[in-house]
């Protein structure tokens, strides 16, 4: 049981839904976001995506691009997104956190040492958009040996015949993404989601967390009932970058929370 | 299996590697559709009817065979080895790029998609396809950075002219790996009736190797014309390397010929040294996971990319082709760096040696056979891609050179 299993036995057991949130390590600099990043179990998240600054975020839209930039311009590595998760535990012991990134920072510091690292740090899971399932051998199958969860993206492409697949090497959950395209793309329907969430709940026990595209709290609230939960990162990402407040920043965080529980 | 030992040419496995190089990193959402892709490629490369229609359109459309060159007086000039030039430039749109172009095209039309997307760097990749998409009413997209759009002005007007949307990409810091990021971003939103036509031997599998096939039509057709002209095969190939496509289609055909020297050329910027103010990704980088591939890459100690720097925009890329990767592991090729001066040395020198205005990218090639003929004995065939012509170039170099073009009485180089 690692402590995204244990999260949603709890929240089984409350009759609730998983309210994930993303934000960027180092985003607008080290001490913002280990502030905004302690702040956010008691604004009621259940789950913490932590993203890893990359050059080259081919998965996202312009959003979280500016926040990798702004956080490698103030010099966030991914040495250094290891030690704010560190410092995070030295508080919060329940609250799991999954690294949201890309491939070449892990690769670069070898698969190893940062397995190594990233469980003395307290990570619980990782979410590496550019590794599919046909590259299982490079990260995926080592960290769960680590005792990682690697949790992995289903996406509306991923059809019948595509998705065992996807949902072999899975762990922890299944992030399912509502759209063909970017982080941080236009809103997606309840209605519509829900059949292609139901597809996926037919082929696996995993909960299945939808996100992209969920920016506000009445689309947060719809989007969790017809899911296991659901994921907001640009809309909070956007409040970080424009410069609010971390405790603006976090009673935002709040709404959504609230509204995906209710 | 065995074969496998005995072939420098059975890559990529069906993985997509050569060697550790290549494979499909990519997310979930492009996964079909580069499985997709490959199994349609692997049913068009064995079906006649493909290669009929792309022979005709190289025939009728590009203008090939292009000529293969004995460039009588850079020979001369530098005492040493009989220098061929391949005369890719002559290509209608000015380069080798629409080789491959085509190629993704016609596969594209197979597939039924309608829109196509491309990233483009100098602009010749985008001007191909292009040029291509009008041929066949096809909706063209093509991203370019900001900058590139910038310095390459007249090239973003021919795309326009021939009907295309050139976006001009601001994300990151604008260049062209920037614009190939836009290009998988806009692919991942439009997943339905979008094709991808990627300018060169990168990307996730199939396209390394899919580009090398289409460009190999340059190596076949060199060995052809040497043994036409000489009677046998030549001893030394050599090509400039961007991501890598003239290259891996002039030595394709050569692997296993262990008698040919491959000699890839890289763009060495201001220099290979500790700045990386140069774009020399084997010379000066490390193995890494870009745009879907595993190969050598320009990064620092944190893995984060840098940009390159060359004065060559279609240089001016900080990874390189997952095949290269392997060749110059394995040691069946050599890889060297060729500065901006240098470059534009070989630039003038072919100007006013054989008349030939050549492109900046094959100008780096070119210097690199200026250091080594004048060594090789007279009887040592040597083979160099000219794959662009320099038409797009000549504000650039007119910049380099101090010569002032904005007025009616200009100046003379030096
Ligand atoms: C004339 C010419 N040569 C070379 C290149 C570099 O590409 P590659 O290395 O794929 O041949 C370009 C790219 O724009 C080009 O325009």
């Amino acid at each position: 049981m690692t402590r995204i299993d244990d999260t949603f036995a709890r929240l089984k057991t409350q009759n609730q839904k998983a309210f994930v949130a993303y934000i960027m390590a180092g985003d607008t600099d080290y001490d913002t976001s280990l502030e905004v990043l302690q702040g956010l179990p008691d604004a009621g998240v259940d789950i913490i995506e932590l993203g890893v600054p990359f050059t080259d975020p081919m998965a996202d839209g312009s959003t979280i691009q500016l926040a990798g930039q702004r956080a490698l311009a103030g010099g966030q590595t991914l040495t250094k997104t290891l030690q704010i998760a560190t410092k995070f535990r030295e508080t919060n012991q329940t609250t799991p956190i999954v690294l949201m990134g890309y491939y070449n920072p892990i690769y670069s510091m070898g698969v190893d040492t940062f397995l190594t690292a990233a469980s003395e740090a307290g990570i619980d899971g990782l979410i590496i958009v550019d590794l599919p399932p046909e590259e299982d051998v490079e990260l995926c199958l080592p960290a769960q040996e680590a005792g990682l969860n690697f949790i992995r993206l289903a996406t509306p492409t991923s059809d019948a015949a595509r998705l065992p697949k996807v949902l072999q090497n899975t762990s922890g959950f299944v992030y399912y993404v509502s759209m063909t395209g970017v982080t941080g793309s236009a809103a997606v329907q309840a209605v519509d989601v829900k059949p292609e969430v139901d597809r996926i709940k037919a082929s696996t026990d995993l909960p299945v967390i939808v996100g992209f595209g969920v920016k506000t709290p009445e689309a947060a609230r719809d989007i969790a009932a017809i899911a296991d939960g659901t994921v907001v990162g640009s809309a909070i990402v956007e409040r970080i970058g424009r410069g609010d407040a971390p405790a603006d920043v976090l009673s935002f965080v709040k709404t959504l929370a609230d509204a995906a529980h209710s | 299996m065995t074969e496998l030992f005995n072939s420098f040419m059975n890559g990529p496995d069906e993985n997509g590697r050569f060697g550790d190089f290549g494979g499909r990193f990519v997310s979930e959402t492009l996964m079909p559709l580069i499985l997709e892709l490959e199994a349609q490629y692997e049913n068009a490369k064995t079906d006649d009817s493909f290669w009929a229609e792309m022979h005709d359109l190289w025939t009728h459309y590009v203008g090939r065979p292009s000529p293969l060159y004995f460039a009588e007086r850079m020979t001369e000039a530098l005492g040493g080895a009989k220098i061929y030039l391949k005369r890719d430039e002559l290509n209608h749109t000015g380069a080798h790029k629409i080789n491959n172009v085509l190629g993704q095209i016609i596969l594209a039309r197979r597939m039924g998609k309608t829109r196509i997307i491309a990233e483009t760097g100098a602009g010749q990749h985008g001007v191909a396809t292009a040029t291509v998409c009008a041929k066949f009413g096809l909706k063209c997209v093509v991203y370019m950075g900001a900058h590139d759009v910038e310095r390459q002005a007249p090239n973003v007007f021919r795309m326009r002219l021939l009907g295309a949307e050139v976006v001009p990409v601001t994300s990151g810091r604008g260049t062209l790996k920037d614009a190939m990021n836009d290009a998988l971003r806009d692919w991942v939103t439009n997943v339905r009736d979008t094709f991808y036509c990627i300018g060169t031997v990168a990307g996730p599998h199939p396209y390394p190797a899919m580009v090398r096939d289409f460009q190999s039509i340059i190596g076949k057709e060199t060995r052809e014309q040497m043994d036409a002209a000489e009677g046998r095969l030549p001893d030394t190939v050599i090509a400039s390397i961007g991501g890598g496509s003239n290259a891996m289609g002039l030595f394709y055909p050569f692997l296993d010929d262990e008698s040919v020297n491959i000699i890839g050329v890289e763009a060495g910027g201001k220099g290979v040294n500790a700045k990386m103010e140069h774009c020399a990704s084997l010379t000066g980088g490390r193995p890494g996971v870009l745009h879907g591939n595993r190969t050598y890459l320009l990064q620092d100690d944190d893995g984060q990319i840098l940009e390159g720097f060359s004065i060559s925009a279609g240089l001016d890329y900080p990874g390189i082709g997952p095949e290269h990767a392997w060749l110059h592991d394995i040691g069946r090729a050599q890889y060297v760096s060729i500065t901006d001066k240098e470059a534009l040395e070989a630039f003038k020198f072919s100007c006013e040696r054989e008349g030939i205005i050549p492109a900046l990218e094959p100008s780096h090639a070119l210097a690199h056979v200026m250091k080594i003929a004048p060594e090789l004995p007279k009887d040592h065939l040597l083979v160099m891609n000219m794959c662009g012509r320099g038409d797009k170039d000549i504000f650039t170099v007119a910049r380099a050179f101090g010569f002032d073009m904005s007025g009616p009485e200009g100046r003379t180089f030096e």
